[in-house]
């Protein structure tokens, strides 16, 4: 038997592939696959992949059935999940397909192709900081603590046949000295991860859920996307009103605060974290602020604008804002922000108007291959 | 993926031994050959219906993933595949008990018995293996000159009209053979007549008369095309389409594998009802010892189990063996057992006649499920195994249990098999409107179709056909008459009669 069954799941890959990306910006903008996320995997509803065939319409069809109950009790089921009646138990899959897993990287590179993302060039070199050890091989000598007791007794069985001492009847194995086989080891380097993403967010009384539903979104295919362009990356979650403070991730999409807005808080405390944790020269390094634009005054915007320009600027490949509609914001922040970095490239900002904008906005975030 | 390991002695044995009290209980099949297969590899050869080779699709690779997933949830596993072949190949999951095993061995012999004797695999061709590598040869080579997109979406196509054969095709004559003397004789009968009288019996006007109305009738049949409505869409697309020589062979090769499957749709109750009865005849008379009793019994539940609302074909069918085992051996058939109303006399009926066995090995070989129910599914059986049927109740909306009267449930089981549980749909015209247009119709029991479904097929046969397709079909109680002329489809009301 050959690996055949590779290639026709290959070919039934590629086109599922083709459905993701034709239906990415649906997916995307409802956000459908971020809830079913779990591992590195997530799992995308697609429209059935089967080809038509003339048959009879699921409701009219009915089936039998075998067992207790009474007429008029109900079976479950739903329609368009086919009747019932038919179908061995068991021993096949149902004909419809309504989920199909596909994994973060995949997905990366089908959102990466669909938006025409250039690949990010990272600076610096990476440094190879750690090495682990990986149990690969075998060999002769070695503690005992790492005795591979099946391939010893192996080796035994093998030296016991040659020498014809060995006997069917009465299979007695009696390793020597010379059987004794042990796991060795391979020290590998692990590129460690040298990417960190922090995301910042607005909580103010102002931002709404369905603002941070968008900033939940944005910031999920923004993970996944530098992801795949880096060996492992470190995120941090910031969430401000007058006062920042650092967050795990599911604080930072579930906290609604009612404060006013003082964002140069957190960009604070996004220089403080950069200073002290991650030199720029070994790090790459993607500050992610969401905000509904409304600032609590011109002050702390001329100290956000300072703190960016002297602390933050100097050390991140990006700094990424977005603004997220809202219709108590004055959206002034974005305009402030680009008068002053306008023709900076390092800056990136982006209006976000609505889910259906997502997509529009991840391109101009990640379009620079920064 | 490892090749195929070297078969265990200890299977071998076990082997023997279970087909020695096979062929002790009467059981008559091919030579067996079994290999052992990890899960992956026996995924990947299920994903391809049993064979080694098949020619190359996506769906084969879609089939895979879903298997393969359904094992590592741990919600399927396949314990047993065989295919009808001679000598029939057989394939045992690598790393299943030995209970599990013996089990999978009786339920084969049986299968593979059933293959040898049933009447419906009469016609099929028992070198298979080589037929599906021929295949995936032929439409090998013509992706290598065509493209393999082109090739693959081609197949599409055809699998879009794989279901519209004749199964019954291969075991009966549809059509009378032409005659040869089709010379058309111009008599029209006359009245016998003194030769005086002849002219006002047999007035001339009125003979002219019948004679124009023969010749306008003969011309009328010449022109339809077919002359019958027939069945076997593929066979009609494959004389008629306007087919290139490669699409020609594709389409032929998904004709003669859906033909080569069709009888195992039309027998999976008696199939697998065979097999369930021997392998538990089997381990239970023979095979077992005390210690796998119980690994016994619970691979058995699990293959014997119901859930609401499902029908299990192994369930049913090896209960509906084992009923008429017990009508045969009883004596309770015939004439007088029909008529017989008495209650009483019908609970303690006992002929022994010991017919039973006999009885089950001729209903093996000669029928198939429908006939199978048809004839055997009484009244008692029914009620003894507590079957209903089931409907959508569109208030509640969802299937509820619907009676439990015999006849509806039987007339719902007998319909859900009829034609593999699929329309019949029938080439009615090939020419029609005189514009070459293809015409289909689909015959209405009762059940509509699903509308949507049936429009993309009708795109892929205009994509064959070349021309535009019709089908008329009936919805919700109206005649409906869907027209694609290859992009954009049409419909209207049409008057549909039965």
């Amino acid at each position: 038997m050959s690996q055949r069954i590779d290639l026709d799941h290959g070919r039934f890959r590629q086109i599922i592939r083709g459905k993701i990306k034709q239906n990415l910006r649906k997916y995307i903008s409802q956000g459908e696959m971020i809830a079913k996320k779990g591992g590195d995997k997530v799992s995308i509803p697609l429209p059935q992949v089967d080809l038509p065939r003339f048959k009879w319409g699921d409701k009219q069809q009915g089936g039998v059935g075998q067992g207790d109950g009474d007429v008029g009790d109900a079976l479950g089921g739903q329609p368009g999940q086919g009747p019932p009646g038919q179908g061995p138990a068991g021993d096949r899959p149902g004909e419809h397909m309504a989920e199909l897993e596909v994994s973060l990287a995949e997905l990366a590179e089908i959102m990466g192709e669909e938006l025409s993302l250039p690949r990010i060039q990272p600076k610096g070199t990476e440094k190879i900081v750690s090495w682990k050890d990986k149990y690969t091989g075998i060999r002769t000598t070695g503690p005992e603590s790492l005795r591979h007791f099946r391939r010893t007794y192996k080796q035994a069985l093998r030296r016991q046949i040659a020498f014809g001492t060995y006997n069917p009847k009465d299979p007695v194995i009696v390793p020597i000295r010379d059987d004794r086989r042990y796991r060795s080891w391979k020290s590998e380097p692990l590129p460690q991860s040298n990417a960190v993403i922090i995301y910042m967010m607005d909580v103010s009384g102002s931002m709404g859920d369905e603002q941070k539903e968008i900033v939940r979104i944005e910031s999920f295919w923004i993970d996944t996307w530098l992801r795949s362009q880096y060996h492992g990356i470190e995120s941090r979650y910031i969430i401000h009103d007058a006062m920042a403070k650092e967050v795990d991730r599911d604080t930072f999409f579930r906290t609604r605060e009612s404060g006013g807005t003082m964002i140069s808080s957190a960009y604070k405390l996004c220089a403080k974290i950069i200073e002290d944790e991650y030199p720029p020269e070994l790090w790459n390094i993607y500050p992610f602020h969401f905000s509904d634009g409304d600032n609590w005054s011109i002050d702390d915007t001329h100290t956000c604008v300072e703190l960016m320009k002297s602390k933050i600027l100097p050390a991140v490949n990006l700094f990424a804002y977005g603004q997220v509609e809202s219709p108590y914001g004055s959206g002034q922040f974005i305009k402030d922000l680009t008068e002053h970095f306008g023709d900076d490239e390092r800056v990136v900002t982006s209006d976000i108007k609505g889910k259906d904008a997502i997509m529009d906005s991840i391109k101009e975030f990640l379009g620079k291959g920064k | 993926m490892a090749g195929p390991r070297r078969f265990p002695d200890y299977l071998r044995e076990m082997q023997e031994t279970i087909e020695g009290h096979a062929r002790g209980f009467g059981l008559d099949f091919f030579p067996i050959i079994y290999e052992v297969l990890d899960y992956k590899t026996m995924n990947e050869v299920a994903a391809y219906g049993g064979f080694p080779t098949r020619y190359p699709h996506w769906r084969f690779g879609m089939d895979y993933e879903q298997l393969a997933k359904g094992y590592e949830w741990g919600l399927q596993k396949i314990y047993e595949m065989v295919i009808n072949t001679n000598p029939a190949y057989a394939y045992l999951l690598e790393g299943n008990s030995l209970v599990d095993q013996k089990i999978v061995m009786a339920h084969v012999c049986a299968h593979v018995d059933f293959f040898k004797h049933n009447y419906y695999f009469s016609k099929t061709n028992r070198k298979m293996i080589d037929g599906m590598a021929n295949h995936a040869a032929l439409v090998r080579r013509h992706m290598e000159r065509q493209g393999q997109d082109v090739v693959e979406d081609f197949i599409d196509t055809c699998l879009s009209l794989e279901n519209l054969i004749d199964p019954m095709s291969p075991y009966i004559q549809r059509q009378r053979e032409a005659k040869p003397d089709d010379e058309p004789d111009d008599d029209v009968p006359r009245l016998r007549a003194k030769q005086y009288m002849d002219k006002f019996i047999n007035p001339p006007e009125y003979l002219e008369a019948q004679r124009k109305k023969k010749e306008a009738e003969r011309k009328k049949a010449a022109r339809r095309f077919p002359e019958e409505p027939q069945r076997d869409v593929l066979a009609f697309l494959l004389a008629h389409a306007p087919l290139q020589p490669w699409q020609r062979d594709v389409l032929e090769v998904v004709r003669n594998e859906a033909y080569y499957f069709a009888p195992q749709a039309m027998t999976k109750i008696m199939n697998e009802g065979w097999a369930t009865y021997w392998h538990s005849k089997i381990m239970t008379e023979r095979a077992l010892t005390a210690a796998e009793i119980i690994d016994y019994a619970d691979a058995c539940s699990g293959v014997l189990a119901t859930a609401p609302g499902r029908l299990n074909p192994y369930k049913l069918g090896v209960e509906l063996y084992r009923h008429i085992e017990q009508r045969w051996n009883k004596g309770q058939f015939g004439k007088e057992w029909d008529e017989c109303d008495r209650l009483d006399v019908k609970r303690d009926w006992d002929r022994r006649l010991g017919l039973g066995q006999r009885k089950i090995f001729e209903v093996r070989r000669l029928h198939n499920d429908i006939t199978f129910l048809d004839e055997f599914f009484t009244f008692d059986f029914c009620v003894e195994q507590k079957f209903y049927s089931v409907g959508w109740n569109d208030k509640a909306s969802t299937y509820e249990i619907q009676s439990r009267e015999f006849a509806k449930v039987k007339e719902q089981l007998l319909r859900s098999l009829t034609n593999r549980g699929q329309p019949f749909i029938y080439v009615e015209d090939g020419n029609f409107d005189n514009k070459a247009e293809l015409y289909l119709r689909h015959r209405h029991d009762g059940v509509d179709l699903d509308l949507g479904q049936a429009k993309d097929t009708l795109k892929a046969l205009a994509k064959v056909w070349t021309r535009p397709v019709n089908l008329l079909t009936k919805f919700d109680g109206k005649g409906k008459l869907i027209r694609c002329d290859g992009e954009a489809l049409s419909e209207k009301a049409a008057e549909y009669t039965s």
